[in-house]
């Protein structure tokens, strides 16, 4: 925002929010009652949602670009001294994007959960934590201020928790949905402090005031705060180090998987960076963090995408990893906020759009997930295969997909970010592309190509329109949405007023074209070998024993899960055993030493109490003589 | 006559009566040995009061006689009923109140 901004306020913001918040209500009030007609006002609200926000675009370009700030107060939320929080709403050109976003996917996986979940008991359950999420996802988006935003986010970490152990019936899924839940905290904890930091230097926790009082605060401070965002980032994004929630996160259904794990939820983690971007960019040291934590992410998820046979955790990680690209992307200052936003929305399209195709899938497979339990589908899913083959196009970056775009572009600009940290970051992003590119041919060689390998009862067959018709809309915008975003910078423009990118010219290392070159070649070389590996070479059914240490290492996840539990869960519990001792020991010893003392006392003087009327005579004569001696020895 | 005198047959009378209250079983008797100690008590006032030459030891006396009559009536209520209820009217009989 310029000082010359004009901000215009507005009322119907809030129904952007209270539209499917209210659908969440009526859903979860109403019980068994709303059984028949629950999801179609789920869907119908989430759709409205999705109203608004188009009619707020059309508003908004109606002004030219330094006036399309829209706000609304809704009351005044805290007022204690000199701190005051309002609980307001902003509608900016970053929001927007989230809004259409969360949106329009979120209504497009309604519509395809009414007939993936059509055999659920409780659809109805499932359709009101979906439309709670979106108000969540709505208000951490729309939030004026940090605290605001903190609201949001604790929403979605709940309706995330609520939707993986949708099934807690399955010990298992219910405990994915905790230890999403328990990553989630510990970056939830990042963000409370980050918040207090920010108040502690500034006085203020709106964007707008912290914006202005940014170059007041010292580089130390900003840089506690910056990292303090980071580890946020990484819980609710799945970045490193707290990234081992995701994998498992994929008990929930798959439209959950799709709409929370992959296009909306974990990407907030992004919003939060891009939205803080004044303060990234006054703390140069934070931000070459979130740069290497998105390079490390990107390959880390990569190359546990690699080894899973499970589809939904293949594109998790895959999902770990693009994460991982928009991170680096926010990393890298000015120059790459509007591009970690792009690929967060061209993202969103196409791998929400193969979620829904792997779900597509499961659907008719009777729920497998094991991809060398598939095999030759294509001919039986014929819609999937073609919305998940154009989403896949879209997700290795090749040309004029979504993809190509924008992952091109956060290469180029790392590789660009100047001296020997644009090499590292750069060539692990352009790794990064080509390892994209092998495991998500494996996905589609072992799932729709090849033989079948799947058993006689299972009846292969193309799902119904409402959930086909969803995953084409996807896949239309896997193909436009790079296209449509880049020509003639228009997201990037759109974007300036927020994140203002100062358009200097950098360093040209790399030209984009040169980038573009290389990015295929490894794209080629990656399809190349999963074609080699997948296609020419009979998969067996069961993931071969007889492998090398690396292929071990990278189905356990790269030991996430090991380091956690040796690092963090063994020392914890042990802490934990220490602890319950001590306190029986020294805290509940002298609570019941006392109790002991009291009772003992008490029983010791118990015996005097003989019932004898004289004898209680005889103690009171004695008593009276000793006061009066007493009174007489001392008047002497 | 010195008034010290009275004072001392106050002691010996009060003396008497706690000797009396502790070790007598008889309630009836224990009775009269609290009346005893009271009006030991209201003499030792009442001499007082002569001797400093004012009217308060006389007042107090005129008090502890009022509250000694009320005291009369419940005691001696209490005692007749405990009697009736237990046929004794020994103090050690009614000992329940105890650990």
């Amino acid at each position: 925002m310029t000082s010359t901004a004009v901000v215009y306020t507005s009322n119907s913001l809030v129904y952007l929010i209270a539209l499917p918040l209210f659908g969440a209500a009526v859903l979860l009030l109403a019980g068994r009652r709303s059984d028949r007609w629950g999801h179609l006002l789920a869907t119908a609200l989430s759709a409205g949602s999705f109203g608004i926000g188009l009619y707020q675009l059309s508003q908004m370009l109606g002004h030219s670009n330094d006036q399309r700030v829209v706000t609304q107060k809704l009351f005044s939320w805290i007022s204690v001294g000199t701190f005051n929080v309002d609980a307001g709403l902003t509608l900016d050109q970053l929001s927007i994007c989230f809004v259409l976003l969360i949106t329009g996917v979120g209504t497009l996986i309604h519509i395809y959960s009414i007939a993936y979940m059509s055999h659920d008991l409780d659809r109805r359950r499932f359709f009101a934590y979906l439309n709670f999420f979106i108000a969540a996802m709505l208000l951490l988006v729309l939030g004026d201020s940090y605290l605001n935003l903190y609201v949001g986010w604790e929403g979605v970490g709940l309706a995330s928790y609520l939707l993986i152990g949708f099934w807690n019936q399955k010990p298992t899924y219910a405990t994915a949905a905790k230890k999403a839940f328990v990553a989630n905290r510990v970056g939830d904890l990042g963000l409370s402090l980050a918040i207090m930091i920010t108040f502690a230097t500034m006085g203020t926790v709106s964007f707008a005031g912290v914006q202005e009082h940014v170059g007041q605060a010292s580089t130390g401070a900003l840089t506690a705060i910056g990292i303090m965002l980071l580890i946020a980032a990484t819980g609710k994004s799945a970045q490193f180090p707290l990234q081992a929630w995701l994998g498992d996160a994929m008990a929930g259904p798959t439209p959950v998987s799709a709409l929370i794990h992959a296009a909306t939820m974990v990407t907030a983690g992004v919003y939060l960076i891009v939205r803080s971007n004044f303060i990234f960019n006054a703390a140069p040291a934070a931000q070459l963090a979130v740069a290497i934590i998105g390079a490390i992410t990107l390959l880390f998820g990569a190359i546990i995408g690699m080894a899973k046979d499970d589809i939904k955790k293949a594109l998790a990680a895959s999902t770990m990893s693009q994460i991982g690209y928009m991170v680096l992307g926010a990393g890298l200052g000015p120059a790459g906020y509007a591009f970690a936003i792009m690929h967060l929305l061209t993202h969103g399209f196409f791998k929400a759009g193969m979620f829904l195709g792997a779900g597509s899938v499961m659907h008719g497979m009777d729920d497998e997930v094991n991809m060398r339990r598939y095999g030759g589908l294509r001919k039986f899913m014929p819609i999937t295969f073609a919305t998940f083959g154009l989403g896949y196009l879209a997700i290795i970056g090749v040309p004029p997909f979504a993809g190509f775009y924008s992952k091109d572009k956060i290469i180029e600009i790392a590789f660009n970010s100047g001296g020997t940290k644009g090499w590292i970051l750069g060539t692990a992003a352009l790794l990064g592309a080509g390892i994209t590119a092998f495991y998500m041919t494996r996905v589609v060689i072992l799932t729709f190509a090849g033989n079948k390998r799947w058993d006689e009862k299972a009846h292969p067959h193309e799902s119904p329109f409402l959930m086909w018709a969803p995953m084409v809309l996807l896949a239309i915008g896997s193909v436009a949405s790079g296209f449509l975003f880049t020509h003639g910078n228009s997201l990037r423009n759109w974007l300036a007023p927020v994140v203002e990118p100062q358009l200097v010219h950098q360093s040209e290392l790399l030209s984009p074209a040169v980038v573009s070159i290389l990015a295929l070649l490894l794209v080629l070389v990656g399809v190349g070998i999963a074609v080699v590996k997948y296609l020419r070479r009979e998969v067996p059914e069961v993931a071969p024993e007889n492998v090398s240490v690396f292929t071990k290492i990278a189905r356990r996840d790269l030991l996430q899960d090991d380091f956690n539990e040796a690092v963090f869960m063994r020392p914890g519990q042990a802490l934990t055993r220490a602890l319950v001792t001590a306190d029986n020991a020294v805290v509940d010893g002298a609570v019941r030493g006392v109790g002991r003392l009291t009772v003992g006392t008490g029983n010791a003087l118990r015996e005097t109490q003989t019932g004898f009327v004289r004898s209680y005579a005889l103690w009171i004569l004695i008593g009276a003589v000793g006061l009066i001696a007493a009174i007489w020895v001392v008047a002497q | 006559m010195n008034a010290a005198n009275y004072l001392y047959v106050s002691a010996l009378l009060f003396t008497i009566g706690a000797i009396g209250v502790v070790v007598r079983r008889n309630a009836i008797v224990a009775f009269m040995c609290v009346e005893l100690m009271l009006n030991a008590a209201n003499l030792a006032f009442v001499t007082f009061a002569r001797i400093n030459g004012n009217l308060d030891g006389q007042v107090i006396a005129f008090f502890t006689m009022v509250v000694a009559a009320c005291e009369v009536v419940v005691g001696l209520a209490i005692i007749v009923t405990i009697y009736r209820s237990r046929r004794s009217a020994s103090v050690d009989d009614a000992s329940l109140l105890k650990r």
